[in-house]
């Protein structure tokens, strides 16, 4: 039975890298008991996918792994046992049934929404007005948006206008960000970084990105219909 | 959520942050104002290195359940890090409260290896505690070590204000119980090291004098006042099955050396090898009890979510009741995913039918450390391994499927000769020979024979503590006569030859057996940048030859000298329970080239008896 999971990642643990996430859960399934499946073989490994690594140094509200399991105990049953056998930083907030003949999480994977903040409020160069009006120019206005990305078989060009679904700066008490919605995924992944370096880039300023805090919001997949949304609302609760 | 000691800045741009962060699964976390005692444990290497470490994980679970101290943990910082502080001024901080070391009541420090020495002293510089024990003042921490490279302190003498003799479990009571005790009477930091001299097991170098003779060897190690004790005994935990042990170990993020639950079955070995510190250290050979293992294993591996137990102790199959042990672990955990590991394991039947259970044939090698090439040199070292006995193990494993074999050597042992070295070449030619003995159709490919050689270092209690060491120069040619008759054989293609590199096994020497001259060569090095010595990618020996030279320090006095037999040795004013008597008479056995039988077999009178207890006393209740 195939089982969706998604956690939050919080505080120190956006320290800890995604390899090691894939451990950590490991380790979580089975001090949580959860009756996860094994491959077969020699050494057997439990059958888990995780959706999208997210880089060191990020936090987020919406990551996701899928597994499979022989049998479970209901949601709130699972979400009990292991949020008990989690360390402060992670917290599952759910634990769902997908459908027999989903596809994994990591191969649906589409657009996902990030928060990018400033640590502090003199960190961003404009005013809360000025800074809408230059970003209503930069994406809203223009009709292409190129940027060069360094793949590992060198330099790639792409049309960033095609690949941001969303893009406008929010305040909240005081405090300024940028909201987005991306392409993510194997073909054309937007890093929410790429994005502030093109809108730098378009200012004719250096991205100071020590002074930014990524969030990720949530991630969003295609689903069997075509549409594209929440990789949580593929499941369903366990009763 | 806790505050961390580096800003995200930091943490950013440093290799592997989640080193810094503290936060593992099984962290204790206590109120650090309502701790009595804060003691800050550190290991003086990187963290995946530092979290391997059975010892302090025993000592953290065990100093944690007393509700008056609060023990947390500290590594070495990465030598990224390690600039950032030095250039911003961050002081080093323990991974559980992010609290700076420096406002600790106690900072322990093991010593596992010599090269890590240099490392100690950037502990306590990143710390901003001085380096030196008599610069220390009434708010600096206590600074004390353990470990094995304890049983001879001298090197790192100054640096410490206390060292602890032997095993953790036994005296830390005695000696928190001494601390608070002297708090509440006001004492002064010079009191306490006084009065902690009558605790058991605890060394206070600063409460001794040593004089030296004209030829550089040490005239006498004397007590300052007379309610310092001469001589420090080593301190053992008798009944091991009632000893603590951490049922909730700490869960790194990174991936650590051991990533697995480290289940310590016994401790002491009864083989006796005479080139072994380990060996003679922890005499007498004590087991744990098969129940209480298995209770440990379940609880553990429940505990942790580790994937894979491995069992720990010098000869896993001298165990009593290995066999019990092994078959509950496959058959409680097997079907479970969980790997189970055994090292040191002697090749025979029983070995290769566990193995075969629990390890993939195709992929795992068999491992034998025969340690010398000829059975007249293994007759010198003791190692009662016979070529018989090798070729008939490797003849089975080969006949079970297996093709890989990893062979250990040393170079530079006493009486060496080049017959010896080429036996090595030659032995591992045999076991060729034994596996191109089965028939085409049955064997599995080539075999992959590895021959790894490492130069021998004399340790302090051992039978060859009186042994001569050899230069560089003459260490390599050692390893260029092996390499050279590894091409000889007839089955050279099956033979891989590895040997190490020989600068650090002369420092080695020259720390192991070394005395409190060298301390301010310590400082040098270190001054000089010299930290992460252990690692290959940042030692560099002109560093301490130069340091060696601008302290005029001859180190071919620690090296090139075999001692005589009344030489007082730096550690001499520890009481390790082996006698001098007793490795003496090993050390002429050695070059009489006789075999000394077992601690089961036959007991030699080592003196070790005298803490009534384990493989001395079997069968005597």
């Amino acid at each position: 039975m195939k089982i969706r999971i998604r956690f939050r990642k919080f505080g120190v643990m956006k320290f800890v890298g995604h390899l090691d996430m894939m451990r950590y859960f490991q380790k979580v399934m089975r001090r949580a008991e959860i009756d996860i499946a094994y491959s077969e073989g020699f050494s057997p490994h439990q059958i888990m996918s995780f959706a999208a690594p997210l880089g060191v140094g990020l936090t987020s509200d919406g990551e996701y792994l899928d597994i499979e399991v022989h049998s479970t105990p209901s949601s709130r049953q699972a979400l009990q046992q292991m949020n008990d056998a989690m360390v402060e930083g992670v917290e599952v907030m759910s634990y769902r049934r997908l459908p027999d003949n989903a596809k994994t999480a990591m191969s649906i994977v589409a657009a996902a929404d990030y928060r990018v903040s400033y640590q502090e409020a003199c960190d961003c160069p404009f005013s809360f007005s000025e800074l809408k009006e230059k970003l209503h120019v930069f994406y809203d206005e223009a009709e292409q948006i190129p940027v060069t990305k360094k793949t590992k078989k060198g330099e790639k060009t792409m049309d960033l206008k095609q690949l941001i679904y969303d893009l406008k700066a929010v305040e909240d008490e005081g405090r300024i960000s940028y909201k987005m919605k991306v392409s993510t995924g194997s073909v054309d992944n937007v890093k929410p970084e790429l994005v502030l370096e093109a809108f730098y880039a378009f200012l004719g300023l250096d991205l100071p990105d020590q002074r930014l805090q990524i969030h990720r919001m949530d991630v969003y997949g295609t689903a069997l219909d075509g549409s594209v949304i929440s990789l949580e609302e593929m499941g369903e609760d366990i009763a | 959520m806790n505050r961390l000691a580096l800003s995200d800045d930091i943490l950013m741009s440093v290799d592997k942050p989640a080193r810094y962060i503290g936060n593992e699964w099984n962290m204790v976390k206590k109120d650090p104002a309502a701790a009595d005692i804060r003691f800050a444990m550190c290991f003086p290497d990187v963290y995946e290195i530092g979290m391997s470490h059975l010892g302090i994980q025993i000592l953290y679970d065990m100093f944690n359940k007393r509700e008056d101290v609060y023990c947390e943990r500290v590594y070495s910082p990465w030598p990224d890090l390690h600039a950032i502080m030095k250039e911003r001024q961050i002081p080093l901080f323990a991974l559980e409260s992010q609290d700076p070391v420096k406002d600790f009541d106690f900072l322990g420090i093991t010593l596992q290896y010599e090269m890590c020495y240099t490392n100690v002293l950037q502990i306590l510089d990143l710390a901003q505690i001085p380096l030196m024990a008599q610069e220390r003042g009434e708010e600096d921490p206590i600074v004390i070590g353990g470990g094995p490279c304890v049983y001879n302190p001298e090197p790192v003498a100054d640096f410490f204000d206390l060292f602890y003799i032997g095993e953790g479990e036994t005296s830390y009571d005695a000696l928190f119980e001494l601390y608070k005790q002297c708090r509440r009477e006001g004492c002064s930091r010079a009191q306490f090291l006084r009065r902690s001299a009558s605790v058991p097991g605890i060394y206070v170098p600063s409460l001794y004098d040593v004089s030296y003779q004209a030829d550089g060897t040490i005239a006498a190690m004397t007590p300052k006042y007379e309610d310092v004790p001469a001589t420090v005994t080593k301190q053992v935990q008798m009944d091991m099955s009632a000893a603590v042990y951490p049922e909730k170990p700490l869960v790194p993020f990174i991936k650590a050396t051991q990533d697995r639950v480290v289940l310590e079955i016994q401790r002491g070995c009864i083989r006796g090898c005479r080139f072994c510190q380990a060996g003679m250290i922890y005499r007498p050979t004590r087991e744990k009890d098969v129940e209480v293992l298995k209770h440990y294993a379940c609880e553990m591996l429940k505990n942790t979510g580790h994937e894979e137990i491995s069992l720990s102790s010098l000869s896993s199959s001298d165990y009593s009741k290995l066999e019990e042990l092994v078959t509950y672990l496959i058959d409680n955990f097997r079907d479970k995913g969980v790997n189970i590991s055994l090292p040191s394991l002697r090749i025979d039947a029983f070995s290769l039918d566990v193995m075969s259970k629990v390890q993939d044939i195709r992929k795992s090698s068999l491992t034998f450390a025969p340690e010398a090439g000829s059975q007249r040199l293994r007759d010198v070292i003791n190692k009662g391994l016979t070529e018989e006995v090798i070729l008939n193990g490797a003849g089975m494993a080969f006949e079970g499927g297996w093709n890989k074999v990893k062979l250990y050597f040393m170079l530079g042992l006493p009486t060496e000769t080049e017959e010896d070295m080429r036996a090595i070449a030659e032995l591992a030619n045999e076991i060729a020979v034994r596996y191109y003995e089965i028939p085409k159709e049955a064997r599995n490919g080539k075999c992959q024979i590895t021959i790894s050689t490492s130069f021998f270092v004399p340790k302090p209690f051992t039978p060859f503590q009186w042994a001569r060491m050899y230069d560089k120069d003459s260490y390599l040619g050692r390893a260029k006569v092996v390499n050279d008759a590894v091409k000889e054989q007839l089955n050279r293609k099956s033979i891989k030859y590895n040997w190490h590199e020989a600068d650090v096994t002369v420092l080695e020497g020259i720390l192991a057996r070394g005395d409190r001259r060298l301390s301010k060569a310590l400082l040098k090095v270190y001054e000089k940048g010299g930290i992460f010595d252990a690692w290959t990618e940042f030692f560099d020996n002109s560093r301490w030859e130069e340091a060696f030279q601008e302290c005029g320090i001859d180190t071919d006095f620690y090296t090139m000298r075999e001692r005589s037999l009344d030489e007082v040795f730096p550690w001499d004013f520890i009481d390790a329970g082996v006698s001098r008597k007793f490795l003496e008479r090993e050390w002429q056995r050695a070059r009489e080239e006789q075999v000394t039988p077992n601690c089961r077999t036959m007991c030699q009178g080592c003196g070790a008896a005298v803490f009534q207890g384990g493989v001395c006393f079997e069968d005597k209740n």
